[in-house]
């Protein structure tokens, strides 16, 4: 055993992981082993390596997350309920040389916000988009979410979500996939540190190809919701392996440009 | 031979004793403390520091930003 | 003399938005008044002016696009008619509730629901006591021409800026459809970055540079305290707006009886002034061209000395109460009103200034 006190490992010169200063130093708000927190820090570490705090501006959902602005240090907008896309269009269009990103939750997204994605999608507007799918609405108390699994009990599907009651639950990302105007599609997760690293990667990607235009980046993350789920953050991360995964399989849906227009233009011709 | 040591510093008032980092440490270095802080959080802390190997990835699955990561090379 | 031309009031509200040097429209089809989206896609202004013009999926996301643009400091717009303006609602209490400018064009329709596509005033209510949540007020401009239409672009965009506050031309399908000559706004260049910031202020989120704080577009505030506060400034904005409130006085100086109208209403009661004063009855009109802010202390100096007032409106009696208010019901104040897309005739209007006014 190699002899060294840990206060001679505890040096500016050995450093390998500290907090991103694109973080702000406020305390965030959510409950304790949140996947927010994680993919937060994702999103500011990218920015941070990219170089592009001062070109970044983040639109926040309302949900848990509509308190995004105190905590990744750049430029936001706080959108109405399901309208991030909306108003990333305008800012991205107006301002084409700028980086946007929206950040938005499953009843956010998939829900009420259900006609402003498909169409910035279908636009392909060049913006990213970051989708955490936790099943559930944390914020107003853990009701059903247009992804709550079937089976799963929620405030307003207490004996578990029923189909003939409630309908499907509703891959958003496959549903995004197919549209022209997407680039990259993918469903990543942050339980572990393998699957933070690839998180990491694909939200790099995804603000890569908003620098090279290539059309919308859509990151969906499979979270947890402890508090929501009614159980410790150890154990949702269990539950969300066990059963989200199967259902919402990981990994990348697409991954090419935005479809060319003379596949489009052609029907009009002859 | 060289080793790896490496070592972790929690910002304990901060952390939120969610014990994520306790189940992504591969090396058994981390556990939550008996004592809680100010917010009634058992915090994390390096239980055997000696098996620390500074992979870090205590501190990519913190929600909360909370652990700093050092590593370095011993012979 | 700026260039004049003949053309209908809602091709003027583009050709003025690319005038005035508006950076962007997002708006969603609806009669009637979908020429202001189809004039601006022919006119093709981002080869001119860069201006952005886009087709939303609904109301309720162009309101949004609105929200969006106007959070970036730019000049951005939307026009609809009543039940599109509906659906914006929760958009535009969260613009004025962030504080931005925008101008919004309403051609409004007879309603409720999906009503009618003939012209109508019955949005009045909806436009100046708020229309959607929470305590707010728009800054309300009604033309009555289409030379007005044009004006008011420039005003509207003016106002809004003046005051962070969202404006809003309220007009009908008789402006938005006739043709009237109209003298066109000289052309203002699209502002850049550094010019907004020079002339507006530095709060928009265009990109936070490393030596100021974060600015955060939102309406958003769980503090009681300080949201009271909020609200405590938005209250002293809205009344400090008198300063810009607008009217127009027509034959008042020896009138004893009053016309309260608005917009395309107000043209018909000028011809009603004509038969009535044939008839020898002395009456007036008093248009307010802001609804809000509305001429509250000039219509009761003026109004206070009338025998009696009537407003005239497309509508069930929606602005009558706001005049009643001015007069504090010192003298009779009473309602004329054709409804459902059913413009009122001059006649009528006088014979209801008879029954219900001086005969009353």
């Amino acid at each position: 055993m190699a002899d060294i006190d840990i206060k001679d490992i505890i040096r500016e010169e050995n450093l390998v992981y500290k907090k991103t200063d694109v973080l702000t130093d406020n305390v965030m708000h959510y409950c304790p082993g949140c996947s927010h927190g994680v993919v937060h820090k994702l999103v500011a570490e990218v920015i941070e390596e990219m170089g592009i705090q001062e070109q970044t501006i983040g639109v926040s959902p309302v949900g848990c997350s509509v308190f995004a602005y105190n905590y990744i240090d750049i430029d936001w907008s706080e959108a109405a309920h399901g309208r991030a896309p909306a108003v990333a269009t305008a800012i991205k269009r107006l301002m084409p040389e700028k980086f946007v990103f929206t950040y938005q939750g499953d009843g956010d997204l998939a829900s009420i916000g259900a006609a402003e994605i498909l169409h910035a999608c279908n636009r392909g507007e060049n913006i990213v988009v970051i989708f955490i799918n936790n099943a559930i609405y944390g914020m107003t108390g853990g009701q059903m979410a247009p992804t709550t699994l079937v089976g799963m009990p929620t405030a307003t599907s207490p004996y578990g979500r029923q189909i003939d009651l409630h309908g499907y639950p509703m891959k958003m990302t496959e549903i995004v996939a197919t549209l022209p105007g997407t680039c990259f599609v993918t469903r990543q997760s942050v339980e572990k540190a393998a699957a933070v690293r690839k998180t990491k990667k694909a939200i790099r990607k995804a603000f890569e190809n908003q620098k090279a235009g290539k059309g919308t980046s859509f990151i969906e993350v499979v979270s947890t919701c402890s508090s929501g789920w009614k159980v410790n953050p150890v154990k949702a991360n269990e539950w969300m392996t066990e059963h989200m995964f199967p259902f919402y399989p990981l990994g990348d849906k697409k991954d090419c440009e935005k479809d060319p227009a003379e596949d489009y233009e052609k029907y009009m011709k002859g | 031979m060289a080793k790896v040591r490496g070592a972790i510093v929690v910002d304990n008032e901060l952390c939120k004793g969610c014990g994520l980092c306790v189940v992504a440490c591969p090396t058994n270095t981390i556990a939550q403390a008996k004592e809680v802080n100010g917010k009634g959080y058992n915090y994390a802390y390096m239980e055997n520091p000696e098996a620390c190997i500074g992979c870090a990835n205590c501190a990519l699955v913190c929600p909360d930003s909370v652990i700093t990561v050092y590593k370095v090379k011993v012979s | 003399m700026g260039e004049l031309r003949l053309m209908k009031g809602n091709e003027v509200i583009a050709e003025a938005a690319i005038r005035a040097g508006a950076d962007g429209y997002f708006g969603y089809p609806i009669t009637p008044q979908s020429e202001i989206m189809e004039t601006l896609m022919v006119r093709k202004p981002w080869e001119e002016t860069g201006m952005v013009v886009l087709q939303a999926e609904s109301e309720v996301a162009s309101i949004n696009m609105v929200y969006g643009g106007a959070g970036c400091g730019k000049k951005v717009m939307t026009s609809s008619s009543s039940p599109g303006v509906s659906l914006m609602m929760e958009g535009i209490s969260y613009i004025a509730g962030a504080e931005l400018p925008c101008l919004i064009v309403n051609i409004v329709r007879g309603g409720p629901g999906l009503g009618t596509i003939q012209p109508s005033q019955a949005d009045y209510f909806q436009s100046v006591k708020g229309g959607g949540h929470g305590d707010y007020r728009l800054i309300v401009l009604a033309p009555n021409s289409v030379q007005e239409m044009n004006d008011h672009v420039g005003l509207g965009f003016d106002l809004a800026f003046k005051y962070r506050n969202p404006a809003l031309i309220l007009s009908d399908g008789v402006i938005g459809q006739m043709m009237e000559k109209v003298e066109l706004s000289d052309y203002k260049p699209r502002l850049t970055e550094e010019e907004i910031i020079e002339k507006y202020g530095d709060w928009a989120h265009i990109g936070k540079p490393a030596n100021r704080s974060q600015n955060v577009v939102t309406s958003l505030e769980l503090q009681s305290e300080i949201m009271e506060k909020r609200n405590q400034h938005l209250i002293e904005k809205y009344a400090s707006m008198q300063e810009d409130v607008m009217y127009e006085e027509i034959m008042t100086e020896d009138a004893e009886y009053l016309f309260v109208a608005f917009g395309s209403s107000s043209r018909i009661c000028q011809k009603a002034i004509e038969l009535a004063r044939a008839e020898g009855i002395k009456v007036g009109l008093f248009r307010p061209i802001t609804l809000f802010p509305f001429a509250t202390n000039q219509l009761k100096e003026l109004g206070q000395k009338m025998k009696g007032i009537l407003t005239v409106e497309m509508n069930a009696g929606q602005m009558v109460e706001d005049v009643k208010l001015a007069v504090e019901c010192k003298v009779p104040v009473e309602w004329f009103g054709r409804f459902g897309g059913i413009i009122p005739s001059p006649q009528e209007i006088v014979d209801a200034l008879k029954h219900k006014i001086i005969g009353g």
